[in-house]
């Protein structure tokens, strides 16, 4: 039985076509996928995002044990916000998460739906050797993102802070449409936009509040925005989903995420070994990013060639809504990788070219 | 509550069917799998003239997010197919009983049509 977020009677009101997602029954469309990501690119769209987990981290030791954890130098501001992995010993990638510093001693790390249980156990049980408390808030937790070039226009009506002095990967406490919450300008769809935690028990009334405020916008009313077009957004973007394109047989190297990697600094954090040794040697293959020059959609788990030699695979491909083409992410062969690579796709028994392109695939998100 | 046409055949992988008479048939995918499937982006025809046995895979939808085969219902030869859903495939979300229309067949199988399910069955089916 799949767990409800604190707004699926919202959801069901909405009509929305639900899914079983990492053990969540979730909206994945309300209406259409292109009109949901479309309405993410060019006005605004609301998000609900309560799968995610959230992990308190708070103590004398935060940040020293979060520089072990996490692979990301979690000495920054507070009130600033950053994205990391958190590695096995090996390498492989435990899940990738955002983390946000709340004061000197406090952080909130959120990762993954579907690696909730594992995330806790690996984080809770390395947190023993230090200095701190780690709780496990992702069930009493309701995150609602606002994601698109207008939504400052609906958070501004929600909230007395002034939103041109809240940064991109930034955050603050602050109460949105009455109520105590995290607010946070982050967000996984390119775009500028919000995300806004607040305990499940006020859940609704932010769902409404955004809703409400978003009704009324000179450029059209906001729009609930299932699964689907958040995948479709954040492919656009080139952004690495876990499952696909990452997950504990792929390193942070592999996967073009060594921006992640501190191995400039001194600190020692788990993975770091041998992350360090492959930046050095480079590893075999990497996460790139492909378009398809012919028609057709190339999908997760088809192979690339070079001719006849097989050179990498798919990881996820769909159509690109606001780019008008098939866009992908795959591993490929380290010396095949590189851009204007014209490499082949079989689809259905039939070739197709593919090529290696910069990312991101959609160049025109207002993120700040 | 998805359209389903009386006057049609359809089958468990839902497709339709019409019968035009003379041994001619016209095939779509019925309401219901468009709307499950989403916006359909790009469709894969068979050529005219090719010859299918029932099951057999004629051409495959692309949605966003999946992609489907769509099957003969009866043996056949496609004697034409839409070639208007290769610049709009959206017709077959908006019409898919009409202008979302995909291949026309002879068949001389005709007979097996009878086997294929009614209006009423195929509600049922799809649980409609």
């Amino acid at each position: 039985m799949e767990k409800k977020t604190s707004l699926y009677e919202k959801h069901v009101e909405l009509g929305a076509r639900m899914t079983p997602f990492a053990g969540f029954i979730m909206p994945v469309r309300y209406d259409t996928l292109i009109s949901e990501h479309m309405a993410v690119r060019e006005n605004v769209g609301m998000f609900d995002l309560s799968h995610m987990g959230e992990f308190r981290v708070k103590g004398p030791a935060a940040t020293e044990f979060l520089d072990n954890v996490l692979t990301n130098d979690a000495e920054v501001d507070v009130g600033s916000a950053f994205y990391s992995t958190m590695c096995y010993p090996d390498g492989g990638i435990v899940d990738d998460l955002v983390v946000y510093r709340l004061d000197d001693t406090e952080y909130l790390i959120v990762v993954n739906a579907s690696n909730i249980e594992k995330d806790w156990a690996w984080v809770s049980s390395h947190a023993k050797a230090f200095d701190v408390e780690t709780t496990n808030e992702s069930d009493s937790t309701t995150l609602v993102a606002v994601q698109g070039p207008n939504a400052s226009q609906v958070v501004s009506q929600l909230t007395d802070v002034n939103l041109k002095e809240l940064g991109f990967y930034h955050q603050r406490m602050a109460e949105v449409a009455n109520k105590d919450a995290l607010l946070a300008r982050t967000g996984y769809t390119g775009e500028d936009g919000f995300e806004i935690y607040v305990s499940s028990d006020d859940g609704p009334a932010l769902w409404d509040a955004v809703s409400e405020a978003g009704s009324s916008l000179d450029t059209g009313p906001i729009v609930p925005v299932g699964l689907g077009a958040r995948d479709t957004l954040r492919l656009e973007m080139g952004y690495a989903l876990y499952g696909n394109d990452i997950d504990h047989t792929t390193t942070p190297i592999e996967a073009r995420l060594s921006w992640v990697v501190k191995l400039k600094t001194e600190k020692e954090f788990i993975g770091r070994e041998v992350l360090a040794r492959q930046k050095r040697e480079k590893p075999g293959r990497y996460l790139v990013g492909l378009e398809l020059q012919d028609k057709g959609i190339a999908r997760e788990g088809v192979d690339l060639f070079e001719h006849d030699r097989k050179v990498g695979e798919v990881t996820s491909g769909t159509l690109g809504p606001a780019v008008g083409h098939c866009v992908c992410l795959g591993y490929v062969e380290r010396g095949y990788h590189k851009i204007g690579r014209d490499l082949e796709v079989e689809i259905r028994g039939k070739r197709k070219n593919i090529n290696r392109v910069k990312l991101p695939f959609y160049k025109d998100g207002t993120h700040l | 509550m998805s359209e389903i046409p009386e006057d049609l055949r359809f089958a468990e992988t839902h497709e339709w069917v019409r019968d035009d008479g003379d041994g001619k048939f016209t095939m779509g995918i019925t309401d219901h799998a468009q709307s499950e499937m989403g916006e359909i982006v790009m469709i894969e025809l068979p050529s005219v003239g090719d010859q299918f046995d029932s099951g057999d895979v004629v051409g495959t939808l692309e949605a966003v997010k999946t992609a489907a085969d769509f099957y003969a219902p009866l043996g056949g030869k496609v004697t034409e197919v839409n070639e208007s859903l290769e610049d709009s495939p959206e017709k077959i979300n908006q019409d898919p009983y009409g202008e979302g229309w995909l291949v026309s067949f002879e068949s001389d199988d005709g007979e097996a049509v009878s086997g294929l399910m009614s209006a009423a069955e195929y509600r049922q089916h799809a649980g409609d």
